[in-house]
């Protein structure tokens, strides 16, 4: 009898198994980041954890595609209406994970939230006001014309309004933005993305669980489990993989590539990036800097291409102005210019043959391989009698003294926000101006007030061509006039086990599409 | 007794406020913890409202004071970083540490006192002199060297071809020096065990000793060689004197005298040796910890640096002072035990 119902309950399990099996996913996915988020509370810090959390538990009105173009998600579709509105109509039947529906009011309360968040608010000034039309339809109203709307729409990650109304129970506003201390949204997450926070020890493990009622029902997404494990010491992530400790691992050294790419059962992955590193010649500090022909000179003696192949060992795109390949600045006619000829020449031109010596401030824990960059940077500065002191510094001592501008000529890594070149400009090159902001991190005091105008006119030319010839000609007043030494767009890599297909998720924002992640 | 537990109290207080004036004075050069927690591209003015809020504009002195009154009630404050209390967030991560000191501890004990007395009693041995020269090497590697080695052996495993693989003598010295790997390289694994408040413990489950093996290892092989040679050079030491002379004489079998009457006094400066290695163990665990990603304090201790989370440094140093006089009031105590000669101060003689 026990025989018989032994037989009967496995035969029903037979058939009810591939039924259940097939409509769900039912993968386990173990990855390795080199952090885990700071917070859950998305709008407390913007910094690429933050962003790939919300890409995991939330989803955007829009999103990146691999080429740049816009997707639609919870957006179905949007149009302009006039000059400074666009219509959004968001898709119907999305759940959040509490089971709440998603309306146009929960989109008004995410973006009353970002334009509080300190870290967000920069970046949806423009946009004065978002206007609920019914359930399913909502207004975006700019003040003036602007071109980088959509750009700015992929940073609204819908949350549920009703999860963060209402106080806790010691009275804390559930819906408050803290940047230290315990808050409520910090601690706790009710988005519409794939996968849910089913456990969190900060700093040790975060564990993922896909989402039953997830919208996307046409996503080829198949891992039912995320288990985040953040390690930060490069040679131990790339050993959990080789080990099979782990399946997926971001970032993956320049050093251990090779490595990677010899081992049979792994895949590597890796993308020109978008993150422009560059050093800023200080024009307050130093006399000659003020010359363009000094400044040139240095242009000229750097060699891009050098340090790109045997620092970075071809792990970076040697650069010469700040907008990356795709971005609508992008000058294509711009190319790297070392000729040490060139440079002793015009450091004679502008009475400076016998040379001066400055000082150099750079990290050694914030870009890849940062000191022996400026190293070599200083020694080829030598050939051309600049003399550089130069001093690196772990990234916490170092953001300090570059804010102090304590050194003459100090380097930068900068990724636009928006995705676009203007962005570069704000905080980079134009006249550095305390009430509006604009320069912030432009520690070379280049300050060229038409270039400024020009930017300032990209900012509300929504022609996209118009605009893209006058960011390009922006990229190449820079070039000419030297205003900053750009050095290369750092590459991205990721790594992960031959049966993990990562490479259509991934993109050069670096923030993997894991709902849309297929594991065999 | 009490006398001496009174004068270590203050001692240890003493030793608290000294940690807490330097690393206090010395927070300048730590860095902003503002540039970890705020986006690049926030402005100066918000940057600034954060900063007063966090009171970081006030002068240090004043900075102190509130700290200290504070931690007089027993709050040292909270971490930027985690958002908590720094004492929980230390509690949290030092069972993990401890763990990993108790096992490091546990290879070196097991290990060092019977190869320590065997190349005592036998020191022409040849194995005794094999012993010695790999505990030379063994002192002179840096811990994160044999924790890359030791991940690279018994976690990714290797395979080695240089010998002929047709031969029979080929395929077996290739099969004997490959290895397979497989061990886990990182963190404590997901089978811990929930002892009692923050203790999970890894001790009670194959999977969490699994993950104990090579960080254990790596930590022990630093201190092993010291206390191989150090147990060696004292029984060597010992074996020369009177009474062990005496006890030969008067017929005593070897056993009793190497390991009852010999290696109970040669244990007294191991032990002195032992209490303050275990300190410096703490200090080793943050090398150790942060090539296994192990989850403790030295791990978290060395990520509050590169986050300037100022708080936190400052508890840690505080409590690591206090378990350096916890760990030394005890080796006294246990002196005393073992050597009834030894007076602690305090008790009349």
């Amino acid at each position: 009898m026990k025989k018989l119902l032994t037989a009967f309950v496995g035969s029903l399990a037979l058939i009810t198994a591939p039924l259940a099996v097939s409509a769900e996913a039912t993968k386990e996915l173990k990855m390795a980041y080199d952090a885990d988020p700071v917070t859950l509370d998305i709008h407390e810090q913007l910094s690429g954890g933050t962003l790939q959390l919300s890409h995991m538990a939330f989803d955007p009105l829009l999103r990146w595609t691999k080429d740049l173009d816009f997707e639609p998600r919870l957006a179905k579709s949007w149009e302009r209406i006039d000059d400074n509105t666009m219509r959004f109509t968001l898709r119907k039947g999305v759940k959040f994970h509490t089971g709440n529906e998603l309306t146009s009011k929960d989109v008004k309360f995410t973006f009353d939230r970002l334009k509080k968040s300190q870290d967000f608010k920069a970046i949806f000034k423009p946009i004065s006001e978002l206007k609920v039309i019914d359930d399913y339809t909502f207004d975006l109203i700019t003040s003036e014309p602007y071109p980088l709307l959509l750009n700015t729409a992929t940073y609204i990650f819908p949350l549920d309004s009703k999860f963060y109304s209402g106080k806790t129970e010691d009275g804390k506003d559930k819906s408050a933005i803290t940047k230290h201390g315990n808050s409520f949204a910090s601690q706790h997450l009710s988005g519409t993305g794939p996968y849910t926070v089913v456990e969190r020890q900060q700093g040790v493990r975060m564990v993922f669980k896909r989402f039953k009622d997830y919208w996307d029902t046409d996503s080829p997404g198949n891992v039912d489990k995320i288990v985040l494990t953040p390690i930060k010491e490069n040679n131990t992530r790339v050993s959990a993989l080789l080990s099979g400790g782990v399946d997926f691992i971001a970032p993956v050294p320049p050093t251990d590539l090779d490595r990677i790419k010899r081992d049979p059962d792994t895949n590597l992955v890796t993308m020109s990036g978008t993150r422009i590193i560059l050093l800023t010649m200080n024009e307050e500090r130093v006399e000659a800097f003020k010359n363009p022909k000094v400044r040139q000179a240095i242009a000229y003696a750097v060699n891009q291409e050098g340090i790109a192949a045997k620092i970075m060992k071809g792990f970076a795109t040697p650069a010469a102005q700040l907008s990356p390949k795709g971005y609508q600045g992008h000058n294509d006619s711009l190319k790297p210019r070392y000729d040490v000829a060139k440079a002793k020449e015009l450091m004679k031109e502008a009475g400076y043959e016998d040379g001066f010596t400055i000082t150099m401030m750079a990290p050694n824990n914030r870009y890849v391989n940062d000191d022996k960059i400026a190293q070599a940077v200083a020694a080829m500065l030598a050939r051309i009698n600049i003399k550089v002191d130069l001093k690196t510094l772990p990234k916490a001592q170092y953001w300090p003294e570059y804010d102090d501008r304590a050194a003459d000529i100090m380097m930068i890594g900068w990724h636009a926000d928006t995705e676009d070149s203007a962005n570069f400009y704000e905080f980079l090159t134009m006249c550095p101006n305390k009430e509006t902001g604009a320069g912030q991190y432009n520690a070379g005091n280049y300050c060229n007030p038409e270039i400024d105008a020009m930017v300032e006119k990209a900012n509300v030319e929504t022609d996209l061509d118009k605009r893209a010839a006058l960011l390009q000609e922006v990229e190449k007043r820079l070039y000419d006039d030297a205003a900053f030494i750009p050095l290369h767009w750092q590459d991205l890599a990721w790594a992960a086990k031959k049966d993990v297909h990562i490479e259509p998720v991934l993109n050069v924002m670096n923030f993997p599409y894991l709902g849309d992640l297929v594991v065999e | 007794m009490l006398a001496f537990l009174v004068q270590r109290i203050s001692q240890a207080l003493l030793v608290m406020f000294v940690i807490s004036v330097i690393a206090f004075a010395i927070q300048d050069g730590l860095g902003d913890p503002l540039q970890q927690m705020v986006g690049m591209s926030v402005s100066q003015q918000e940057r600034d409202a954060i900063r007063e809020d966090l009171g970081l504009n006030d002068p240090l002195p004043v900075q102190y004071l509130r700290f200290a009154g504070n931690a007089i009630q027993g709050d040292l404050g909270d971490s930027y970083f985690y958002s908590k209390p720094t004492l929980d967030v230390i509690l949290e991560h030092l069972p993990a540490t401890l763990e990993l000191v108790i096992g490091a501890s546990l290879i070196i004990i097991v290990f060092s006192v019977p190869i320590g007395v065997y190349s005592a009693i036998r020191p022409q041995a040849w194995l005794s002199k094999f012993f010695m020269g790999v505990s030379t090497v063994g002192i002179s590697i840096p811990v994160f060297l044999t924790a890359i080695v030791l991940i690279q052996l018994f976690s990714i495993g290797v395979t080695v071809d240089w010998f002929p693989s047709d031969t029979g003598w080929g395929q077996w010295l290739n099969g004997a020096l490959s290895t397979d790997g497989g061990l886990p390289s990182y963190g404590r694994g997901e089978e811990l065990t929930h002892l009692f408040g923050t203790w999970e413990s890894g001790f009670f489950s194959s999977g969490g000793l699994m993950h104990l093996i090579l960080p254990a290892v790596s930590l022990a092989s630093i201190m092993l060689p010291l206390f191989i040679r150090l147990i060696r050079a004292e029984m060597m030491e010992v074996l020369q004197s009177d009474y062990i002379r005496y006890a030969r004489a008067k017929g005593l079998s070897a056993g009793r005298i190497n390991f009852l009457h010999a290696l109970k006094n040669t244990m007294l400066p191991v032990i002195t040796v032992g209490g303050v290695q275990i300190g410096i163990m703490v200090a080793y665990t943050i090398l150790t910890e942060t090539v296994f990603q192990w989850p403790g304090v030295g791990l978290m201790f060395l990520e509050a640096i590169t986050r300037s989370d100022i708080p936190l440094i400052v508890a840690y140093l505080m409590v690591v002072g206090l378990i350096f006089v916890i760990t030394n009031t005890v080796v006294d105590l246990v002196y005393g035990l073992v050597n009834p000669t030894v007076k602690l101060t305090g008790k009349k003689a």
